[in-house]
C-alpha cells in the first residue's frame, strides 16, 4: 500500500489535539530533556523529517524500498486454529495476525530503521549509531547501513549480548561494530544512555537511529510515523477481509513502537479497543518486572517525560523480563498519554505466561513468535472469554522467534 | 570552581572536602547529587555516582549534609542534579529543600532552555540561581537567549561530549566565550574537559570568569587512600586557585 500522507500532517489539520504539540508534548508527556549540545540536532531532525514527508521523491523511495527490500505489505493472516482454541460453547472472537515477522530481518523494526537511514542521508550524516535490546533494532539498523554504505555502531548491553548472541553475530556479519555496554544493569536502558553519550560527542557527523517511540522529541513522533504503515495496511486489509474496522488491536509494549505503529491510524476511531501488553517478568508482586505503565510513576528517562519505574528518590529501577526487547524501565510518552486519557488499555503478562503462549502459537499455527510478541498472544487467555462471537481481534505479530530459541530451550530445560 | 560528587566515597568525607575546598580558595563549589542514569557524564563521574549510590547516598541525605555545614561553609554551593530526581521530589519541594539547606543555585544538565521555563521562576522565588548550559553546537541567537535567562553564571560546555578530562581545549571555545560575554552581562564559566592549571589559565585568558573542574577532582578522590583524599583535593585546589589568579 502506498504511503503518501504522513500522519503528523493529518494530525496538524486537527490542530486542537495535535499529537504531539508544537513543543513535542503528548499531554504532559514527551518534551526534550537532553543536554543542550543535542538541541540543535533535534531541531534539525524535526525539520528534515517535515521536509522529507512533503517531498514526493522521499516518499516514493521509501515506499519502493518498503516494497522491494523489506517485503511490504505484510499479510493480515486469519489464525484459524488459534481462534478455534479460544472458542467457548457460545463461540468467541476471530483472531487475525498482522505478520510483521515476515518483514526482512524478521521484525517490524526495519520500517523505522529504513526511514531514518534515508533521513540521515538527506541530512548528510554518514555515521549511524543505535541502541538495541533484543538485537532486532540493531540488526535492522545494521542492515540498512549496509544497504546504503553508512558506518554503523550499535550499543548493546553486555547481558543482552549473551541472551541474543545470534543477533550480535548477524550485526557483525552486516559490517556493524557492536559495542558492549557494561554500565548499570548492562541492558537496553544502559545501551540507550551510552548511545546518547556517543551522540552528544559526535553529533555533528552522526545520526542516532533511535529504535522506539521513546527519547526526546521528535523521536516519538518520527518513529511512530515510520511504523504507522503497520496500522494503515491493517486498516485496509480489515476492510478487505471482513468489511469493517477491527474491534480489538493488541500488541506487546517495551518502548512501544510496534504497538504505536498499529494503533496510530485507529486512535481517532473510538470503537476500536486498543490493548498494550507489558512484561510482568517474574510477577508484578515480586518487583522483578518491566510493567512500566502498570506500576510506573511520572518521570524523565532518555530525554522524555513519561511513566517510569523508579524508586522514591527518582533513581531509575532495573526492569526484568525474559524478553530482552521488553526489558526497559521506561515507555514511549504517547502510550502514557493514551493510558491517561483512557484511549488505550495496558495490561501485563509474566515470563511464564509468555513462554506458554509462544509454545501454543508455534504448535497451533506453525509460527514461532518472538518472546516479545508472545506477550501479546498470552493476553488472549484472559481476553477471549470476555468477547463474543463475531469480534475481530488483530494482534501485531511483531517479530519472529528464531533469535529466542536458545533462551526458550534453556527455560524448558533442553540442551541444544 | 571544583565539582565533587556527594557521597563519594561517603557523605562525611564529602563534608570535609567541601570545607577544605573553601579553605584552599575555591570561589564556588558544584556539588553533584548522584543519579542512576547520568546522560551527560563520562566514565569517571558515572563511576563516582555509582559509588555514592552504593554507599546509600540519597538527595535528602545530601541536603542534610549541606545543611549541617551552615555557618562553616560560606562560599556558594551549586547543586548539580539531573531532571528526574528533581521532578520526583517535586520541583517546588526540591527548591524549598535546597534553599533551606543553604544551596545557592542549581545546574540541571538535561534541562535545556525550553524545559527550564517552569523551574527557573520557582528557583528564583526561593533565592536559587538556575544556571543554564550553552554548548559549542548552540547557534548564536540561542546562545544569547540562554545567557540572558541564565542566573548566577552561564555554564559553557567546552566540548561536544560528556564530562571528562581532555588534553586540549578546542579553539572555538575562545570565540564562544567572547560571544557569550558580548550577549549579556551574565558571567561565564567554562566546564567539561578542563583537567588542570594550564587549561584554567587558558580559559581565563580567553575572558572566562570561571573554570569548572570536575572529573580531575573526582579522579583524585577515587585514587587516593580514604585518609588522604581530603589532602589530595586540597592540594589540587590550591594549584588551580593559583592558576586562576
Amino acid at each position: 500500500m502506498a504511503r503518501t500522507i504522513p500522519s503528523q500532517i493529518k494530525d496538524a489539520d486537527l490542530a486542537a489535539n495535535a499529537r504531539p504539540s508544537a513543543l513535542g508534548r503528548f499531554g504532559k508527556y514527551g518534551g526534550q530533556y537532553v543536554p543542550e549540545t543535542l538541541i540543535p540536532a533535534l531541531i534539525e531532525l524535526e525539520e528534515a523529517a517535515k521536509e522529507a514527508w512533503a517531498d514526493q521523491s522521499f516518499t516514493h523511495e521509501l515506499n519502493q524500498l518498503l516494497k522491494t527490500y523489506v517485503g511490504r505489505s505484510t499479510p493480515l493472516y486469519e489464525a484459524e486454529r488459534l481462534t478455534k482454541h479460544y472458542q467457548g460453547p457460545a463461540g468467541g472472537p476471530r483472531i487475525w495476525l498482522k505478520r510483521e515477522d515476515l518483514n526482512h530481518t524478521g521484525a517490524h523494526k526495519i520500517n523505522n530503521a529504513l526511514g531514518q537511514a534515508l533521513l540521515a542521508i538527506r541530512m548528510g550524516k554518514k555515521r549511524i549509531i543505535a541502541e538495541t535490546g533484543a538485537g532486532q533494532h540493531g540488526v535492522a539498523t545494521a542492515t540498512v547501513c549496509a544497504r546504503f554504505g553508512l558506518e554503523c555502531v550499535i550499543y548493546m548491553g553486555e547481558e543482552d549480548m549473551h541472551r541474543q548472541s545470534l543477533n550480535v553475530f548477524r550485526m557483525r556479519l552486516l559490517g556493524a561494530t557492536v559495542t558492549p555496554v557494561t554500565a548499570g544493569t548492562a541492558t537496553l536502558k544502559d545501551a540507550t544512555s551510552e548511545a546518547i553519550r556517543d551522540w552528544v560527542t559526535n553529533v555533528e557527523t552522526t545520526h542516532y537511529i533511535l529504535g522506539s517511540v521513546a527519547g526526546p522529541h521528535p523521536y516519538p513522533m518520527l518513529v511512530r510515523d515510520f511504523h504507522a504503515v503497520i496500522g494503515e495496511e491493517t486498516r485496509q486489509q480489515c476492510a478487505e477481509s471482513f468489511g469493517r474496522l477491527p474491534d480489538v488491536l493488541m500488541a506487546c509494549i517495551g518502548g512501544g513502537s510496534n504497538a504505536m505503529g498499529l494503533f496510530h491510524p485507529f486512535v481517532k476511531e473510538t470503537s476500536v479497543r486498543m490493548i498494550g501488553v507489558e512484561a510482568a517478568g517474574e510477577g508484578i508482586d515480586t518487583g522483578r518486572h518491566a510493567a512500566t505503565i502498570t506500576e510506573g510513576r511520572v518521570g524523565v528517562l532518555h530525554g522524555a517525560m513519561s511513566l517510569l519505574l523508579q524508586d522514591q528518590d527518582g533513581q531509575v529501577q532495573e526492569a526484568h523480563s525474559i524478553s530482552a526487547g521488553l526489558d526497559y524501565p521506561g515507555v514511549g510518552p504517547e502510550h502514557s498519554y493514551l493510558q491517561e486519557i483512557g484511549r488505550a488499555e495496558y495490561v501485563s503478562v509474566t515470563d511464564v505466561q509468555a513462554l506458554s503462549a509462544l509454545q501454543l502459537v508455534s504448535e497451533l499455527e506453525g509460527i514461532i513468535p518472538a518472546l516479545e510478541t508472545a506477550h501479546a498472544f498470552a493476553w488472549l487467555e484472559k481476553l477471549c472469554p470476555t468477547l463474543s462471537q463475531g469480534t475481530e481481534i488483530v494482534i501485531n505479530c511483531s517479530g519472529r522467534g528464531d533469535k529466542d530459541v536458545n533462551t526458550v530451550a534453556k527455560r524448558l530445560g533442553e540442551e541444544l | 570552581m571544583p565539582f565533587i560528587m556527594a557521597g563519594d566515597p561517603d557523605l562525611t568525607t564529602s563534608a570535609s572536602i567541601l570545607l577544605r575546598l573553601q579553605e584552599e580558595g575555591a570561589d564556588i563549589i558544584e556539588l553533584g547529587i548522584p543519579y542512576s542514569d547520568p546522560l551527560a557524564d563520562g566514565p569517571v563521574i558515572q563511576a563516582a555516582a555509582s559509588r555514592a549510590l552504593h554507599s546509600g547516598t540519597t538527595p535528602s541525605k545530601v541536603l542534610e549534609m549541606l545543611s549541617s555545614l551552615r555557618g562553616d561553609l560560606s562560599i556558594p554551593v551549586i547543586l548539580f542534579t539531573y531532571s528526574n530526581p528533581l521532578l520526583s521530589r517535586g520541583m517546588e519541594r526540591f527548591c524549598d529543600d535546597a534553599s533551606q539547606a543553604g544551596a545557592a543555585g542549581l545546574v540541571v544538565p538535561d534541562l535545556p532552555l525550553e524545559e527550564a521555563e517552569l523551574l527557573s521562576p520557582l528557583a528564583q522565588a526561593r533565592g536559587l540561581d538556575l544556571v543554564l548550559l550553552a554548548a559549542p553546537t548552540t547557534p548564536k541567537e540561542r546562545m544569547k537567549r540562554i545567557s540572558n535567562r541564565s542566573k548566577g553564571f552561564t555554564y559553557l560546555v567546552s566540548v561536544t561530549g560528556v564530562t571528562g578530562e581532555r588534553t586540549n581545549l578546542e579553539g572555538r571555545v575562545k570565540t564562544l566565550v567572547k560571544e557569550l560575554k558580548e550577549s549579556s552581562s551574565t558571567p561565564v564559566a567554562v566546564g567539561f574537559g578542563i583537567s588542570g592549571s594550564d587549561q584554567v589559565i587558558q580559559v581565563r585568558s580567553w575572558g572566562a570568569d570561571g573554570a569548572i573542574v570536575g572529573s580531575a577532582f573526582v579522579k583524585r578522590i577515587c585514587n587516593a587512600k580514604p585518609e588522604f583524599a581530603v589532602d589530595e583535593v586540597g592540594k589540587f585546589c590550591r594549584e588551580l586557585r593559583q592558576a586562576a589568579g
